[in-house]
């Protein structure tokens, strides 16, 4: 009866598993060797997307590279600056649940509006940043205008909204064994020892946890480039999922736009499988469970 | 003595870094909510004042209803609501297969719908996109809802089965010797004590399907279809510069965000917390 019963409840899901998840992505894979604009029929043309993506596309090769720098770029800013905080609020202090929500809230910020806001802050002219640079006599920056600070100004707005990374490191520190620090200072260890032979270690399925999700994630940001920068300055955020829904709803290549979601998805299966593939390494887990 | 000193040098480090650390979490808040109150010529006056003068209210209705914002609200909550039920009632069910019920491959199934987390949803996009296209669906709000009802989400299921492997199986036992069907079980039993883990999906819902651009640019053409998400993003093409109306409005569209987490603050940190740890 239970067999029965249960094929019933999760049939939705295994349905919808296959309908949203496994069907379109073989189908894109097949559209991808089609030359497709919405309205006329898929023609087959074989690999013409792909040759055309990687003899004859400039901004495509220009689209990965920014999308890479980004990706990595928050991933390892964010996950450093989270870390930070959840250590210094891991500890006994005054007004901790305070800080807490104030680091925690720009993370559910709609992500549409905290875009506006974060172009007016970066705002050459009138914006807060250059004003504050100012008062530390520094030269004002171009931001998200400049070429070269483009991505550098988007990944500090993903410090901003490190918030949900910081509740799961510091959920991953309150649940550090208080023997281990204590075996440590047995042995006379210091902070130092502390942090290296225990936080460390003890954290890594969560930092794993982190690089794994963040990367999938920022891989894929698509608001900060459609709202902030249209891809500019001179494509320097035509990040890859901005530059699929050009192709696909502004030229309507369904097909070439295909190929590019295609090739970014293999890019984030080899990045995760390399993530996975050395968490043996540097992983720790409690004793062979 | 030393280690008393030391202490003391200690928090007194830990309080500055987070308090500066915290002013720059803040300060955009600040920069916003200044700007949503002021007129246009004290908005660009350099070096900038903090304090509006005159408090300029009328930012708000004028941003507001410069676009149809109040029909974009009513979209969203309309979308919002379905999502909800979709999700609040598939994905219980399949949470509840995964833990309570023994049945053979489950824990195989289990791990291949978790792959789907790992999934870009980039590389389903555009055929997802042709299907709804081919059904004749787009611009209509189909698109949006109806995969909410296909379980709801691996995030959510998962999330629910680590709550429901809490419940002790003698519970439904019970009920099975006075005839209750599995689907009695669920919604009689396991779903009034599982009211945390529900509100924590509920609340995690809310906020993707508030928040989500994507979707909604993709599906809706039609203007007055606009969720608050679309309605935002265009206002600030067609009101670029005019940072007062751009600030007021950011500042209503993430308003009831806000509200929901200092309502429901718990529920965002518990939900957090058992989906980052146990992943």
């Amino acid at each position: 009866m239970q067999t029965r019963w249960a094929i019933f409840l999760v049939l939705p899901a295994i349905l919808g598993f296959f309908l949203w998840q496994v069907g379109p992505m073989i189908a894109n894979f097949v559209i991808s060797f089609t030359d497709w604009e919405v309205g006329s029929s898929p023609q087959f043309i074989g690999f013409s997307n792909y040759k055309e993506l990687f003899f004859d596309d400039f901004i495509f090769k220009k689209s990965m590279g920014v999308t890479f720098y980004f990706a990595i770029g928050s991933v390892i800013a964010s996950g450093i600056s989270a870390f930070i905080v959840a250590l210094l609020l891991n500890q006994q202090i005054k007004f901790k649940s305070v800080f807490r929500a104030l680091y925690f809230l720009p993370s559910i910020i709609p992500l549409v509006a905290s875009s506006t806001v974060w172009m007016w802050l970066f705002n050459p002219n009138f914006g807060l940043l250059n004003y504050l640079l100012g008062l530390l006599g520094l030269p004002g920056s171009e931001w998200i205008y400049g070429e070269a600070t483009a991505i550098p100004s988007l990944i500090l707005m993903s410090v901003w909204s490190m918030g949900q990374t910081m509740i799961i490191f510091l959920a991953g520190l309150q649940g550090i064994p208080r023997q281990l620090y204590e075996a440590v200072e047995i042995d006379g260890g210091g902070w130092w020892a502390r942090f290296a032979h225990v936080t460390i270690p003890m954290m890594t399925p969560t930092l794993f946890f982190h690089i794994v999700m963040g990367l999938i994630g920022s891989f894929q940001a698509f608001v900060q480039p459609y709202l902030m920068t249209q891809g500019g300055p001179n494509y320097q955020t035509m990040f890859a999922v901005y530059y699929i829904y050009n192709n696909a709803f502004f030229y309507q290549r369904m097909g070439y736009a295909s190929a590019i979601a295609t090739i970014l998805f293999l890019i984030i299966l080899v990045f995760t499988l390399l993530v996975f593939g050395t968490s043996s390494r540097w992983v720790y887990y409690e004793a062979n469970k | 003595m030393t280690k008393r000193k030391a202490k003391i040098i200690n928090l007194t480090i830990t309080y500055v870094l987070l308090v500066f650390g915290a002013i720059f979490f803040v300060l955009p808040f600040i920069w916003l909510v200044r700007s949503a109150l002021m007129d246009i010529t004290q908005i660009f006056i350099m070096p900038p004042e903090w304090i509006p003068r005159p408090v300029r209210w009328s930012n708000f209705p004028e941003a507001l209803t410069s676009v149809p914002f109040g029909r974009y609200f009513l979209n969203t909550v309309i979308i919002v609501f379905f999502v909800e039920l979709g999700v609040l009632i598939t994905a219980p069910m399949a949470a509840f297969a995964f833990s309570h019920l023994k049945w053979k491959g489950r824990d195989l199934w289990f791990v291949i719908l978790l792959t789907s987390l790992m999934l870009p949803y980039a590389v389903t996009l555009i055929p997802t996109f042709l299907l709804w296209k081919s059904l004749g669906l787009v611009d209509t709000y189909f698109p949006l809802i109806i995969p909410s009802w296909f379980g709801g989400g691996m995030f959510n299921i998962f999330l629910l089965r680590q709550f429901f492997s809490t419940i002790p199986v003698e519970l439904d036992e019970a009920a099975y010797i006075d005839g209750a069907t599995p689907w009695q079980v669920l919604w009689k039993i396991i779903i009034p004590i599982s009211k945390p883990a529900l509100i924590t999906v509920g609340i995690f819902t809310f906020m993707n399907t508030w928040n989500d651009l994507l979707g909604p640019i993709i599906y809706l053409n039609s203007p007055e279809k606009y969720t608050l998400a679309v309605g935002l993003s265009t206002f600030v093409g067609m009101y670029s510069g005019q940072w007062h109306y751009l600030m007021a409005a950011s500042l209503v569209v993430m308003l009831p965000i806000i509200i929901l987490f200092f309502v429901g603050q718990k529920y965002f940190i518990e939900g957090i917390t058992l989906t980052g740890l146990k992943g």
